[in-house]
This record gives structure tokens, sequence and C-alpha cells, in this order.
């Protein structure tokens, strides 16, 4: 158990910044999530905690040490690599028990440590075969052993679940949720996958281009986005953003399931109780539950998530319609979080924002 | 036949049209039957002529006393060419510099290969270089390296003696005394072939995933450990490889021979394919060549087949 620090983080590659100065708490215990588009320095950032890159400036904390200088396998953590890296030639219990042995853990407690980490992720019938041998899922399980069963402080994943089909991978981000109940360690998680991020993490950590977008839990994160890049980035589909009306340094942002669609018929919307848009449905999205209607508006094109029952076919004419207080307003050049509306009026929510 | 047939499946022409149907059925057969070794032939045909028919060749030319100067006076002899070389010390020395030879050559040249892949697998340019370096003698012909060894190991004006000179040590016999002369030659195939091994090593070596590397990092898996249990095995189908086609070439060793020493001084490097060609060729004896031969290829095969049956179950496949 530990928690990790990061003080001014900054990762180079031959001059060019990957990871700008972070600054970053993760507390003892946590599921946090780094997510962000690839290249954002998420995965670097993951490995500097590892030890697999060294810092360019900055310190990490583990704990209570400063772990810059010591080698990966003194930092009492363990990884779960995307690819799963597992020792091809190894069959699944000396996979396991590799690091334990590395250790000087004696033969006999090796194979109750196996034993029983392979009884827990259900690998026990499995321990003679080669990683070959084994199927995607499986291959998971053992890469997940390998590191629980050196009982590290701290786990880190590196998209683990990202060479899984769609099925498992739902199963195995519950089982993992639940792994990290269980355990109580720090999770460290890497993923460009919001939804992964939303269903799994208690702390996320929105990244881009190097720098932290925003730390928050999953629910702040998606009703009260710091800035443009995190209201766009975390939501599926993204919010809207349209012209701000009057102000021209701002931009108004609101969520697809906030408006309302009503057929062109029923106008003359008071705007003083909500936004308002006329347009035309251009195209249509069924995914089940909803519907997704694309709608180039006279403010821009926008995206309502409606229910599946709605009649709106394309080529309707509707108008949008969203109540002021679901609308965010941001400032345009730095994309910073101003407030939301209340009427007509923008109400800062936040004094000077703290990103 | 085929025509008639067709003529005679006409509607109500013949009587015996299931029978005739048949037939042609038949030879449709026979033609997809035959039609793959027909796609086959050329390279089966090439493969007779210039394998088995050698070789079934030489094992009856190994029966007979014959030579090349007069070859209508063949006679069968039996077994007596191989009593023969059964007998004959010299060809008991043969095949002990021949052991020696691809023992020794195999075994450092793979060992000192497989450290320099070890230690060019890098990144920075300087390593390129080396490589490139490091290869270079596997480009150039044998007889040149050959006749640049002679020159470097002569022992009143070359290179290596003035070497050991300079430093203070007395001067090698190198290729002029029996019990330097194998030696010699071994250490010039090792030049020769280290390059072109070393850099299969590290084709094999670059092919490890790097992240295998970084999760026994994180297993705080010691560098020696981390060569036994990963690098090894992951590099077993590479050396399993090298060791088959370099004990192979060792053991037809023959060009740095015939140019640097004739297999001399006192028979102290003669080996089987410099013995077969000197056999056949200098002495005339076919018939004793022959046998040699067949002995050679006999025991090629039993080395290639026990290193099959010995690594097959230590190499990795992924």
């Amino acid at each position: 158990m530990a928690r990790v620090v990061l003080e001014q983080v900054t990762k180079a590659f031959q001059n060019q910044s990957v990871v700008k100065g972070l600054d970053l708490v993760i507390p003892d215990g946590s599921f946090t999530v780094l997510v962000g588009p690839s290249g954002c320095g998420k995965s670097t950032t993951l490995r500097m905690i590892a030890g697999l890159e060294t810092v360019t400036d900055g310190k990490i904390i583990i704990g209570d040490q400063t772990v810059n200088q010591l080698p990966p396998g003194k930092r009492d953590i363990a990884m779960v690599f995307q690819n799963y890296a597992l020792y091809p030639t190894m069959n699944v219990y000396d996979n396991i028990a590799y690091g334990l042995r590395n250790r000087g853990t004696s033969k006999k407690e090796c194979q109750v440590l196996v034993e029983e980490i392979a009884e827990i992720v259900g690998l026990s019938d499995y321990l003679k075969r080669k990683p070959s041998q084994l199927s995607g899922g499986q291959r998971q399980r053992v890469a997940l052993a390998r590191a629980m069963v050196k009982k590290p402080k701290v786990f880190l994943m590196d998209e683990p679940l990202s060479n899984l089909d769609a099925k498992l991978r739902n199963q195995m981000r519950v089982e993992l949720t639940s792994l990290h109940k269980q355990l109580g360690s720090t999770f460290i998680y890497v993923t460009h996958d919001q939804v992964e991020a939303m269903t799994m993490g208690d702390q996320i950590v929105v990244m881009n281009d190097g720098h932290i977008m925003q730390v928050a839990t999953p629910m702040d994160l998606y009703q009260e986005p710091e800035n443009l890049f995190v209201a766009q980035f975390i939501g599926s589909p993204p919010m809207n953003i349209v012209a701000a009306e009057g102000k021209s340094e701002h931009v108004w942002g609101f969520r697809p399931e906030k408006a309302v669609l009503l057929p062109a018929a029923v106008s003359a919307i008071a705007s003083e109780e909500m936004w308002s848009a006329r347009g035309q449905v251009v195209s249509r999205e069924i995914l089940g539950s909803d519907t997704l209607l694309h709608v180039e508006t006279e403010k821009g094109r926008v995206i309502v998530k409606a229910d599946s029952e709605a009649a709106m076919q394309v080529g309707s004419s509707v108008t949008v319609t969203v109540p002021w207080e679901y609308m965010y307003v941001f400032e345009k050049g730095s994309g910073k979080r101003v407030g939301r509306m209340s009427g007509r009026v923008p109400v800062s929510t936040r004094a000077g924002g703290d990103s | 036949m085929r025509k008639a047939a067709t003529v005679q499946e006409l509607p109500g022409v013949s009587q015996s049209k299931t029978e005739v149907r048949s037939q042609a059925f038949a030879w449709s057969d026979l033609a997809s039957r035959l039609r793959p070794y027909l796609y086959l032939a050329p390279a089966l045909i090439c493969f007779v002529l210039f394998f088995f028919y050698p070789i079934g060749s030489i094992i009856y030319l190994s029966f007979q006393d014959w030579s090349l100067i007069n070859l209508e006076q063949m006679e069968w002899v039996g077994l007596q060419n191989y009593q023969d070389l059964m007998k004959d010390g010299d060809f008991h020395q043969v095949l002990g510099n021949t052991a020696v030879f691809t023992i020794a050559t195999v075994g450092i040249g793979l060992t000192l290969s497989f450290l320099l892949a070890l230690w060019l697998n890098k990144k920075a340019k300087v390593y390129g270089i080396i490589q490139a370096t490091v290869f270079s003698p596997h480009i150039i012909s044998l007889v040149s390296v050959s006749m640049l060894w002679m020159w470097l190991m002569d022992p009143q004006f070359g290179l290596l003696n003035a070497g050991l000179e300079a430093v203070g040590l007395p001067a090698y016999t190198w290729l002029t005394d029996p019990k330097s002369s194998l030696l010699s030659l071994i250490i010039v195939s090792i030049w020769k072939g280290v390059g072109y091994n070393t850099l299969i090593f590290i084709a094999g070596l670059q092919s490890i995933p790097g992240d295998i590397y970084e999760a026994a990092a994180l297993d705080q898996s010691p560098w020696w450990r981390t060569l036994r249990r990963i690098t090894i095995p992951m590099l077993s189908p590479t050396i399993f490889f090298l060791l088959i086609i370099n004990t192979i070439s060792s053991f037809q060793a023959f060009d740095t021979i015939a140019i640097m020493t004739q297999g001399g001084p006192i028979n102290s490097t003669n080996m089987l394919v410099y013995y077969i060609y000197e056999q056949g060729m200098d002495f005339y004896n076919g018939g004793i060549a022959s046998a040699a031969s067949v002995i050679l290829l006999i025991l090629v095969g039993i080395l290639t087949a026990v290193h099959f049956l010995v690594m097959s179950k230590r190499v990795h496949y992924r």
C-alpha cells in the first residue's frame, strides 16, 4: 500500500517533450486511471513510474521514497503490459513464479503462493501449459497472476484489456474492479478508452499533449468538465459546442442527452427558458436504447441523443432546444470553463478555476 | 478414345452408354490424380538427376576398384575399399582432424559470435560500423582469405609474429609445425565465419519482443538469469540453425586446406573432403575416394539427425 506522488515530472525524447511538468497525487489504495488520446504521454508517465523510462526532470515518490534512481525491480510495483509480455518459453507456473524466485523465495513457498494465485484467477488447470497454448483471456490472467503474486504496493496497467474482444473486455473490467477492492492496493491504469476510465476509475486523470487537463471522479468529470478538451473527450458522443450569443469571447456547450428535439411546426420557444436552434436531421445512428440524431442547425451542427421511439426521420425539420441550466460556458481561446448559464446570463460556478 | 466416348454419349446412340461413361470418368480421375505429380515433375527430375543419381553412383563406385585415368578398367571389389580405409592410419588421423576442427570451429565460433551479437545488439551508429566490419570477411572469397592469412602467419615476415615479437613474446610456428597447423586453420575458419553468425544472432536477438525484457526487469531478473532463462531459449531456433549449417560446412572444409597447407605438414591438417580430393585426383584411387565420400555422407547424415533429435525437444518455436 502506498501513494504515488509526481512532482514536476518531465520526459523528453531527443529534445521533444512528451510529458511536460506533471504534478499529481495518486492516493493510497485508489484506482487511478490515466486517460487521453494517443500520444498524450499517459503511457510514458506510467513507464516512468515503473522505472522503464528515466525521468528527464522532476521527482517520483512511491510511499515515502523518491524512486528516480531505483531500478524497476526494486520499486515494489508490478506491471501488466498491453501485450501481456509473458515469457514464451516458460510454462504458466514458471511465468508466475519467476519474479518470486528472483527475490529468493523458497521453492516450497513459491509453490504455495503460485497455486493460491492460480486458484484466484482460475488458472489451476493450466499451470503446465505454455502461453502459446492459451487463449487471449487466459494469457491476460497469467499476466495478472504474475503481477499479483508479488503482492506489490502499486499495480501498473498499460491498456491491459485492449487486446481482448468486447465481451471479454467487459467481463475483465468488472473483475479488475472487484480485484482492486479485494487487494486494496493502489492501481494505476492507462487507457485511451473513456468508457474503461469512467467505469473503473475512482480518480480519473485526463491528459492531453503532455499536460494534465483535469483530475476528478468520473461523475465530476462528466458533469463539471474544467475545459473544452475534457468536455469533448469525456462522454460519447462528445459535448456539442455552439457559438455563444452576444459574447464573442465565449463558446457554449451542452450534452447531447440534455437537448430536446421538437418538430419544427411547434415553434416560438420562449428564449428566456431555453436555447433553441432550427435545423434539419441529416443522419441517424440507432444504438438500441437510444438514437443519435445529427442535426444541421442555423447555429452549427449538433448531435442529439433521443429516445429510440423518437419518430424524427432523416430530412425532417426540427428545433433543437436546451434548457439554459444545462448550457456550459467556456472561454474561446483558452478553452477554460467559465461556468453555466442561468437564464440568459452566464454564471461563474468556480472562482478562477483550479487547473 | 475419349472423342469416341463423347460421340457415343449422344442421346440414343449407344446401348453401352453407362460403361463408356464410367471409362471416361476413370480417365478424368486419373488425370486429376496425375496432375500434382506433373507440377512437381521439374523439381523431382532435378532432385533425382542431381541428388539421387550421384548418391547412387558414388555408392556403386565405392565398391569398385577404379581410377580416373582408366575408366574402362573397373573391377568389383566389394567392401575392400572400406576395409582399406579402416586399416589406414592416415584416414584415422583425417577423421580425428575433422572432428577436432569441427568441434573447435563450431564451439568457439558460435560462442564468440553470440557474445559479439549481445554486445553489438544496440542502436548507436558505432555498433553498426563494427557489425559491418566483422561481417566483411564473409563476402571475401576463401581463396583471398587464405592468401591473406598465409601472409599474416608467415613465420619470418608475417604480421602476427611481428606483433608477438613487439610485445616480447617468442615467434610462433603457425602453419609450419604439425602441432600448430590445425589450430591455425581453425583460427582462419572462425575469423571467416564469425561475421555471418553474428549477423544471424543479432537478427534473432532483435526478434525477441522488448517488453519481455521489461517484464524481466520488473521481476528483478539478474542479467545472467535473463540470458539463461529468456534470451537463450528465445534464441534456440537461431542457435539450432547455426549449429547445423556450421557443423556441415566445417565438415566439408576444403578451400583453406587446399591453399594453405595441402593437408600438411605430415597430414596434420588433412580433413575428409581434402582427403577425398587427394585420393581421387592426386593418387587416382577412385574407389577409396568414393568410399570415403560415402563415409562423409553417413557422418553428416548422422550428425544432422542427432542435432534434430536432441535439439527439437529443446528448441522453442513461436
